[in-house]
């Protein structure tokens, strides 16, 4: 994970920006027991017959002067019932601009990066479960003037 | 008496049957079919108090949340004070002056210490956020805007409610029919 914080002037006031360059390696069960790995924890989730999709989302969660809690969607993936259940991304660029309300990501030492999803089921209750595994980021305490990402 | 064929009989049975009733079963019928329309406001308004959604039934009216929610789609929401929103959920929210309730998902949460959330949608099919949708000058939701949140989902079901929305003469004629069925069944 490669971090990078530039002062940006974004469509709002100046706010922090922040670059996550990022792997994703997941193992998401296809209705069969084992044991799976993903980011180095275990977790059983089941693609079943009332599982229409699962939206995956990667979110940054910190807190700052500013706000107690923060919560960023860095990038998201729709996995329909059939797809590759597998996944195993390396070097993915936040699909969404990292921006902070405010100038907090600079010097935040604990930016929590955890994988979730929303299952989608053919008809019934649509719930939200968080995966068992997350990482955390510190941002360096500059701003990068270089705009190479 | 004139004989008519096949349906035509029941038919002429049914306007007999009408003549025929004296104003007692009449009533009768009147009343019983207040009861159910007062049993059906009821189980709505019970609704809203346990959910604590001004509307906990939806249709889904666009398709900016496919593939995962289609155009008539029905949503159960709650509103729980207590329940925090959080990025990735799916919430129904009305922007400030406007009637129509839009479902699309959390990407942005940010809460002060004191319980102040300011957050941002966008919809699964959209390609942006949702900044264009709000208010102008508006930039960020509020707890305040929103309708509930979507917990539990069933497919098509709400097409009805679109049909009758496109294609008023269909929702009067289902009236029609309902209200004819009501009064006129006889309780044997």
């Amino acid at each position: 994970l490669r971090k990078n914080v530039e002062d940006f002037t974004g469509p709002r006031e100046r706010s922090d920006l922040g670059f996550v360059t990022f792997d994703i390696t997941a193992d998401i069960l296809n209705g069969k027991n084992g044991l799976q790995t993903f980011w180095n924890k275990n977790t059983l989730i089941i693609f079943d017959w009332n599982v229409k999709q699962l939206f995956l989302y990667l979110s940054a969660e910190y807190s700052t002067k500013n706000n107690a809690l923060n919560q960023v969607v860095l990038w998201d993936k729709i996995m329909l019932r059939g797809d590759n259940p597998r996944l195993s991304l390396k070097d993915m660029k936040s699909k969404y601009f990292f921006f902070d309300d405010g100038n907090g990501l600079k010097g935040n030492r604990n930016i929590t990066l955890t994988l979730s999803w929303n299952v989608v089921p053919n008809a019934g209750i649509l719930p939200l479960v968080t995966g068992s595994g997350h990482v955390s980021v510190p941002f360096p305490d500059t701003y990068e003037t270089t705009k190479s990402y | 008496r004139l004989c008519w064929p096949g349906s035509g009989a029941a038919a002429m049975d049914l306007f007999g049957d009408l003549r025929r009733m004296n104003k007692r079963q009449l009533y009768y019928q009147v009343l019983n079919f207040a009861m159910i329309v007062s049993s059906a406001l009821m189980i709505w308004k019970g609704l809203i108090v346990v959910t604590g959604s001004e509307s906990p039934i939806v249709v889904v009216l666009s398709g900016s949340m496919e593939p995962a929610f289609h155009r008539g789609d029905l949503l159960f929401l709650t509103n729980f004070h207590d329940d925090p929103i959080r990025a990735g959920e799916i919430v129904v929210f009305k922007v400030e002056g406007r009637d129509i309730p839009i479902v699309h998902r959390v990407i942005k949460v940010h809460e002060k210490g004191n319980g102040n959330i300011k957050f941002l949608t966008k919809g699964d099919n959209n390609e942006v956020d949702d900044r264009g949708l709000y208010k102008e000058g508006q930039n960020w939701l509020e707890k305040k805007d929103v309708v509930g949140r979507a917990r539990g989902f069933l497919p098509y079901v709400g097409m009805v409610t679109i049909i009758m929305n496109d294609y008023p003469k269909f929702k009067y004629a289902l009236l029609a029919v309902m209200g004819a069925y009501v009064l006129l069944k006889r309780e044997s």
